[in-house]
């Protein structure tokens, strides 16, 4: 039973970072921009919320309010991942540039910016920012001591628990009710859907395009503070492909928030489960093949690929996606 | 009439040079000032790296060119599928698969060079037919299958490796079992020919291969340009629908042009590996060569003929930014390049309006003819 909290708590911290950028893919596709920048943008959100974080370690108020620095250190990643996407914005709605050009050249900066300025702050081949040791939720944090033999629920709560975990949850409520409750959210899908209609009444395509790129920014560099944090070895300027996956798994989820959470579920599941074959008794082991754990880690990748295959023909994307839009061109 | 035909077709050539050039050397100039900001004494010498190490000696050279082959051939694959509307982000896994298929023809079945490179480019084909089915029979997203097939791909090339001994350093007599043999080791005659270049520059690291992947980057030129086939394609990737309303087979399109751009991309790792220099290390990442195909073609905005040049200059300053080490990062090359992706978007809105002040231009004369 201890393997089974294991792998759903790992899951879970797996999941989160996944589910808050592809909601924030979704808010950018919705409103008509291909990102495919979020990788990036998961990089520069990283690169300065674990920046704040070690200033914060190192002054000694970090250690002394450790839930309070998170958060402001998620905000933070956050404003960056937002300043950094208003560049996608510009390039593909403002200047009407293929989003592929803007993508590709946020994705390449940014892990070159992380490792520039890595060293020029910590000194040549110092490659990685530590992470202090007071970011995890613990039982200490609501006042409770941890039992010697943690039980069940105990060890799936508190093994792998962070700050951003309930933030992104509730991010995740909130995107449901924005997108389909609110004005805002029927405009922004209307100008992902039918731009020319949109503008015909009176709505501004380019104001609510600018928006769902900058919400995207907002989360991705959320996301890749997640994603930093969960994966617990320190920032070393990259978030090795989860950019990418955040946009697999939004496709996965159909742009549709509930099915995104699901799919960033599904997806974390099996990722989790290619790395704890060892402990996983039921799971053939493949004797006499060499290296036999690169058939578990192909499994996230091979699974997704065949559900997609099954799903797709019913997949609707927003119609005007990646089309820059032309006040001109009705 | 001859005259305004030829004037229409001289001048967007031109125009995207001016803008650029232009792109590029504000780039450089960004270069420059995060050099300065970072070690303002040694700036100076930073820059000059870039700009004149890659030319400093004819052995930095030949490195120029041994790293621009398989850029080339990447960067024509991406922008080969560019121009049929499809964005094959998939180069890196298409690469990583011509590189095992070679390294299996040339180190287990011992076949000569040639044959190798033909087994590399049916890899790569097979690695981009797969999304290019998915997309024409099941209509799944071609970023999606390429970006999932990139990691398939590693996975599965790091597993048969292992599993094929054959292929590894150790069963040559070296000590390390986690990278391929070295070809020297066990089949000379699978490495890349290098018809007394080698002598010529003084370095090992210059083949034919830069004459081979030229070669392609001009077939493939002719085939966009001069055959039905490529104007199909390039139909579907301007407008899917009306080229199917033409009677166009768009799926069939869009299968072949994947399987090309993959086979681009597997011959690429075959190239690359195939020099006798580098031997394929099981790592756990995807290899940038493929991702780095992306910016190449969109500096060359997937011209076959301007992916020459840009894989060219691209491998350049990156020799360039070797050469700057350690008193800077070498990621500082990404980040100018980069910041040149960046500005061609600002280019594509330069060239629009240096067209319309021509169109206008061409208007009044127009009118003073008539009058």
């Amino acid at each position: 039973m201890i393997v089974v909290a294991d792998i759903l708590s790992a899951t879970i911290i797996f999941a989160i970072p996944l589910l808050v950028v592809a909601l924030g893919g979704m808010y950018s596709e919705r409103s008509g921009t291909i990102n495919i920048a979020l990788e990036g943008i998961m990089i520069i959100g990283a690169l300065f919320g674990c920046l704040f974080l070690n200033a914060a370690d190192k002054s000694g108020w970090g250690a002394k309010n450790p839930q309070l620095a998170v958060l402001l250190a998620i905000l933070i990643a956050g404003l960056a991942g937002l300043i950094f996407s208003i560049l996608l914005a510009i390039a593909s709605i403002s200047l009407k540039a293929d989003q592929t050009i803007g993508g590709t050249a946020l994705n390449m900066f940014a892990p070159a910016f992380a490792i520039v300025l890595t060293w020029a702050i910590q000194g040549q081949g110092q490659t990685t920012i530590g992470i202090p040791s007071w970011i995890p939720i613990t039982q200490s944090t609501f006042g409770m001591k941890a039992s010697e033999d943690p039980g069940f629920f105990e060890r799936f709560l508190f093994k792998n628990f962070y700050l951003t975990t309930p933030i992104v949850l509730l991010i995740l409520v909130v995107t449901v009710f924005v997108i389909y409750k609110t004005r805002f959210g029927l405009r922004l899908r209307s100008c992902g859907e039918h731009p020319q209609a949109a503008d015909s009444v009176g709505i501004n395509v380019y104001r609510y395009r600018y928006t769902g790129v900058a919400i995207s920014g907002l989360l991705g560099g959320i996301g890749g503070l997640a994603f930093t944090v969960a994966a617990g070895s320190g920032f070393q300027s990259t978030v090795a492909g989860y950019g990418f996956f955040a946009l697999a798994v939004m496709i996965f989820g159909n742009w549709h928030p509930v099915r995104i959470f699901g799919a960033a579920l599904f997806f974390a599941l099996f990722k989790v489960i290619g790395s704890y074959t060892g402990s996983i008794p039921f799971l053939p082991s493949f004797k006499g093949v060499k290296s036999a754990d690169y058939i578990y880690q192909m499994l996230p990748y091979i699974v997704t690929m065949i559900v997609l295959i099954f799903t797709s023909k019913k997949s609707r994307a927003p119609k005007a996606e990646g089309i820059p839009y032309d006040k001109s061109k009705r | 009439m001859k005259n305004r035909l030829k004037g229409v077709l001289t001048s967007p050539g031109m125009i995207s040079f001016i803008a650029s050039v232009a792109s590029i050397a504000i780039g450089l100039i960004f270069g420059y000032v995060l050099l300065v900001c970072f070690n303002q004494a040694q700036a100076l010498n930073g820059l000059g790296k870039i700009l004149f190490a890659g030319a400093s000696s004819a052995e930095k050279f030949s490195k120029v060119l041994y790293q621009a082959a398989p850029l080339m051939l990447t960067g024509l694959s991406v922008g080969f599928a560019f121009r049929t509307g499809l964005f094959n982000i998939g180069a890196s896994g298409q690469y990583t698969m011509g590189t095992f298929f070679a390294l299996f023809a040339g180190l287990t079945l011992k076949c000569p060079w040639w044959v190798a490179l033909i087994a590399a480019m049916l890899g790569g084909a097979i690695w981009g037919a797969i999304p290019g089915l998915c997309k024409a029979l099941f209509n799944v997203n071609e970023v999606i299958t390429s970006i999932m097939f990139n990691w398939i791909g590693m996975f599965m090339v790091n597993l048969m490796m292992a599993n094929i001994p054959t292929m590894l350093a150790n069963h040559y007599g070296a000590p390390n079992a986690d990278r391929t043999a070295n070809l020297a080791a066990a089949n000379k005659s699978a490495i890349i020919p290098k018809w007394g270049l080698d002598t010529l520059f003084g370095s090992d690291y210059i083949n034919i291969s830069i004459f081979i992947t030229i070669l392609v980057a001009l077939i493939i030129y002719l085939v966009l340009n001069k055959t039905t086939f490529g104007y199909e394609l390039k139909a579907c990737g301007f407008n899917r629908n009306a080229s199917i309303y033409a009677g166009i087979n768009a799926k069939r399109n869009i299968v072949l042009s994947m399987v090309i751009a993959g086979a681009l991309s597997g011959l690429g790792g075959g190239i690359y590996y195939l020099s006798g220099t580098a031997q394929y290390t099981i790592v756990k990442s995807l290899l940038a060569m493929g991702f780095n195909g992306i910016p190449v073609a969109l500096l060359a905005t997937s011209n076959p003929i301007g992916i020459i040049f840009s894989s060219i200059f691209v491998s350049y300053i990156q020799v360039g930014g070797e050469a700057m080490q350690p008193e800077f990062a070498k990621e500082i090359i990404d980040i100018i390049i980069s910041v040149i992706i960046y500005l061609s978007a600002f280019a594509l809105l330069l060239k629009g309006v240096i067209k319309k002040i021509m169109s206008i231009r061409k208007a009044k004369q127009g009118e003073g003819v008539s009058q």
